[in-house]
């Protein structure tokens, strides 16, 4: 069996006092379509910025393609094939969907040091360009500065950086959050068309999603995580039901 | 992609080449300044202090504009510049050309050495840093008098641009041609830099660093390098100003030097190379009519801009020349803005 | 030796009045006030004037310098700066380093260029030996002031309810403002604070610094930086300590290796930025 894609050993992570990840320890096989779920507050963000090392660990390790990541710097991981996209859009926003994107794969393939050539150039990067954009719906958007797009094109685009820097695994962020209900089922296909290869972690409150995208849903609560399996047991999981309606009852 | 694409991705290719492309507007500008130059050999001296503060608001907007970063203390690398090349030419190395690259090394060297200053801490520090190492050279120049000639300055002469053409006294319109090439060399190289993939990361370090760094953007390393050419192109302008003007003073050192060229660099607009020059000019002139008026109380209207400028908003008056590009040539308009 | 020692915690003590409203400001509303130096500057000119022009004793000056600066402040916050406490620190450092600008051309025409002296009363100069140690007067009472004020100021934020509401804000403006506290009020109430009391420790400093000139505002401006980045900005404990070390040191190395003496601040803001870039006090979260 080959090694997980993307592995948490004990990660965790405290504040001061609070304990906001707790001994938390999964496996993302590679292809994986996993999600995680869990109420507001339970730390969600806070693993994914562990395992991506913008935050450091107070304890545990961070594994990625087999590599020990725990001390490796953000960049360096992502330059291992680990992207993620952010829960509140973290876009450039007088550069272009065109120019962001160039950015990204320019970055990936080396040549971001280069201070000659022009950027974009080559025909290749041209062609990837197009692609991503068709794949996330910007074909019309692509020479408008990405301040000027309505907010769930630019969710699409938040999504199609990370994917540009052709990752091995890819963290999801809450993707479908603040976006209309007209533009989630643009969001869903580009989930659904995202490379077969890449390891997904979904982040999602939106059931739909969750339900529609993953193999496997891990629940975290409280730092800690609850439970993981296939959706079915999820969705029948009593605790799990018991997390989410006494959030519900508080409405 | 189907063959139906070839039109889409034409427009792909050239909206990523937009700004890469030389646009008549630019060939009209600098043809224009060349032929004021001809035109108005009296003027030689001011025409050659704008395209010298031109450079200079040019250094700093590859690290304000471009990149993002605060600096109060740019004007270090305007003094180190030119002090090294004066220095350099009371050894008996008179040749400008020497002297220019030596200005522009040493600045380039302490760029070089003082930017991982600048990577901790946030805008506060890089305030207080970019500040103090330009104090700091102040008061060293102060103290080494022997070297520096001290507040006294330094008497030295220039040998003629290439053996041929003398950029002295007598030779002022030389002078403002031999300011010109360099200016215009340096801008070209700046252009092909802002346009490259290294320049595209510094945008995106600029407009987003925490995604930046996500999508695998170093912005250590980038930082020191643009802070370092960033200084280079200030020394330059300092050598240049030593150079055609033979004089070298303490004051090169002093913060109104870095408060006037941040001043230079807002008028014009920030961000896409033009604006220092442009901004440079409108101030050389303006400070040219004013002081006739009000000599000692010059600051006192700078501060007054500065004022008026941040709370008319600077964006709505840097893009004025923007907008006024975008009419006349649309898809040369510049993009973004500190 | 030690001598030297209370000369630099005097400067220090001075440092620390000077920049508190800095501190404050910087933590509270993330504000970067370039200008605060010339509130400092006008505090010394008031006390100067007072002084020189209308034979006012010295001791009666200093109200009117903390007033001044103060009411100063109130108009200008009211005014203008409050337009940009949402801005971007490139228009904040633009903006504050136009009204420094400004203020010091103003300056020089309304008083001139010459700097002010602070002529002090006579039971202020000389200097007293207190256990084989001596210590001028003045530095000596510099050093009772200015700790009672750091005293007053640290008891005020530990013990009152104003002062709670400001840690609070400090922490964290927006859930402090979700709380009920008002904000901008406090910050107003900062401001105006800080800046009476940069205006008092420019009256202060006036004699040891040789007296009061135009370029005030600038010469010291990176200094109050120094300061505020060492110390952190939250809290008073920092503040003191950052200014008693940068206060020490700089006095201590003029005295002791004058060619270099003037860098040693310089070299301290090195070495913290290598160190704790966040400053030596700050929770972790510097700007």
């Amino acid at each position: 069996m080959s090694a997980p894609a993307l592995e948490a050993r004990g990660l965790t992570r405290h504040f001061g006092a609070l304990i906001a990840t707790d001994d938390v320890a999964f496996a993302l096989q590679p292809g994986a379509r996993q999600a995680l779920i869990g109420p507001n507050g339970a730390g969600k963000t806070t693993l994914i910025n562990l395992l991506t090392g913008v935050l450091k660990p107070t304890a545990g390790q961070v594994w990625l393609q087999g590599r020990d990541v725990t001390h490796l710097a953000s960049s360096a991981r992502v330059r291992m094939g680990l992207s993620r996209t952010f829960q509140i859009n973290q876009l450039f926003p007088d550069l272009t969907p065109a120019e962001s994107l160039a950015l990204a794969i320019s970055e990936r393939d080396g040549s971001g040091a280069d201070f000659w050539r022009v950027a974009g150039g080559g025909p290749e990067i041209v062609a990837e360009i197009e692609s991503l954009l068709t794949l996330f719906s910007l074909e019309s958007d692509f020479d408008r500065p990405t301040r000027k797009l309505p907010y769930g094109k630019q969710r699409l685009l938040e999504i199609a950086l990370a994917l540009a820097t052709r990752p091995r695994v890819l963290l999801l962020d809450e993707p479908a959050a603040g976006v209309p209900e007209e533009e989630r089922r643009d969001i869903l296909a580009a989930l659904a068309a995202l490379p077969s290869e890449v390891a997904i972690l979904l982040i999602e409150h939106d059931m739909d999603l969750v339900f529609n995208f993953a193999e496997r849903i891990s629940v975290l609560v409280a730092g800690k995580l609850l439970t993981e399996g296939e959706p079915e047991a999820i969705a029948a999981d009593e605790r799990v039901r018991a997390v989410y309606l006494g959030e519900d009852a508080h409405g | 992609m189907s063959a139906s694409d070839a039109p889409a991705t034409a427009r792909l290719t050239a909206h990523l080449h937009r700004r890469a492309r030389w646009r008549w507007p630019e060939i009209v500008f600098w043809l224009a300044i060349l032929a004021l130059i001809f035109a108005l050999p009296s003027r030689a001296g001011i025409i050659n202090e704008a395209l010298i503060a031109g450079l200079f608001a040019l250094s700093l907007d590859l690290i304000l504009g471009l990149t993002g970063i605060l600096s109060l203390g740019h004007a270090a690398f305007l003094g180190l510049g030119a002090y090294s090349a004066a220095i350099l030419a009371t050894r008996g190395f008179a040749d400008p050309m020497l002297g220019l690259a030596f200005g522009a090394g040493i600045a380039a060297l302490v760029g070089l050495v003082t930017a991982p200053l600048l990577l901790r801490g946030g805008d506060l520090t890089r305030l207080m840093v970019t500040l103090g190492v330009s104090l700091m050279l102040g008061e060293l120049a102060n103290r080494n008098g022997w070297l520096t000639g001290g507040a006294d300055g330094l008497n030295f002469s220039i040998a003629p641009v290439l053996a041929l053409f003398p950029i002295g006294f007598t030779g002022q319109r030389n002078a403002a041609l031999y300011s010109f090439a360099v200016l215009f060399i340096l801008v070209v190289i700046a252009r092909r830099l802002a346009c490259s993939p290294f320049g595209l990361a510094l945008a995106a370090i600029r407009e987003n660093r925490l995604r930046a760094g996500a999508l695998g953007v170093g912005a250590s390393r980038r930082i020191v390098a643009i802070y370092t050419v960033a200084a280079a192109y200030a020394g330059a302008a300092g050598a240049l100003l030593a150079q055609t003007t033979q004089i070298v003073s303490l004051d090169l050192f002093d913060f109104h030097r870095s408060a006037d060229v941040m001043l230079m660099l807002i008028i014009g607009g920030a961000g896409y190379l033009y604006g220092g020059l442009i901004g440079a000019a409108a101030f050389i002139v303006l400070r040219d009519v004013v002081s006739a008026a009000t000599p000692e109380y010059w600051e006192f209207w700078i501060g007054l801009a500065l004022v008026i400028l941040v709370l008319a908003g600077r964006e709505r008056i840097a893009a004025a020349p923007r907008r006024l590009i975008a009419l006349i040539a649309p898809r040369a308009a510049p993009r973004g803005v500190a | 030796m030690l001598t030297i020692l209370l000369d630099g915690v005097a400067y220090g003590m001075l440092l620390f009045v000077l920049a508190s409203g800095l501190s404050v400001t910087l933590g509270l509303m993330n504000f970067i006030n370039l200008a605060h130096g010339a509130f400092a500057m006008i505090g010394g000119y008031v006390t100067a004037l007072l002084m020189n022009r209308a034979g006012v004793p010295f001791l009666a000056t200093l109200p009117a310098a903390f007033l001044i600066p103060a009411i100063l402040g109130v108009a200008l916050e009211r005014t203008l700066y409050r337009r940009l406490y949402g801005a971007s620190p490139l228009d904040q450092v633009l903006f504050t380093i136009g009204l420094v600008l400004m203020a010091m051309p103003i300056a020089a025409y309304l008083i001139g260029d010459e700097p002010q002296q602070v002529h002090l009363p006579a039971w202020l100069s000389g200097r007293i030996e207190i256990h084989g140690v001596g210590i001028g007067v003045y530095r000596l009472f510099i050093i009772v002031v200015c700790g009672a004020i750091a005293a007053a100021l640290q008891v005020f934020l530990i013990k009152t309810r104003f002062g709670a509401q400001l840690r609070a804000a400090v922490d964290d403006a927006r859930v402090a403002q979700g709380l009920g506290i008002n904000v901008d009020r406090i910050f107003a109430i900062a401001f105006v604070v800080g800046s009476g009391l940069a205006g008092l420790g420019g009256a202060l400093a006036a004699d040891v610094v040789g007296g009061i000139d135009p370029s005030f505002p600038v010469k010291f401006l990176v200094t109050f930086l120094i300061v505020v980045t060492i110390g952190g900005s939250n809290g008073i404990m920092g503040a003191l300590f950052g200014s008693l070390l940068l206060g020490v040191l700089d006095v201590a190395g003029k005295y002791y290796a004058p060619s270099i003496g003037a860098f040693i601040i310089y070299a301290v803001m090195v070495a913290t930025l290598i160190v704790r870039p966040q400053g030596l006090f700050a929770a972790g979260d510097g700007r």
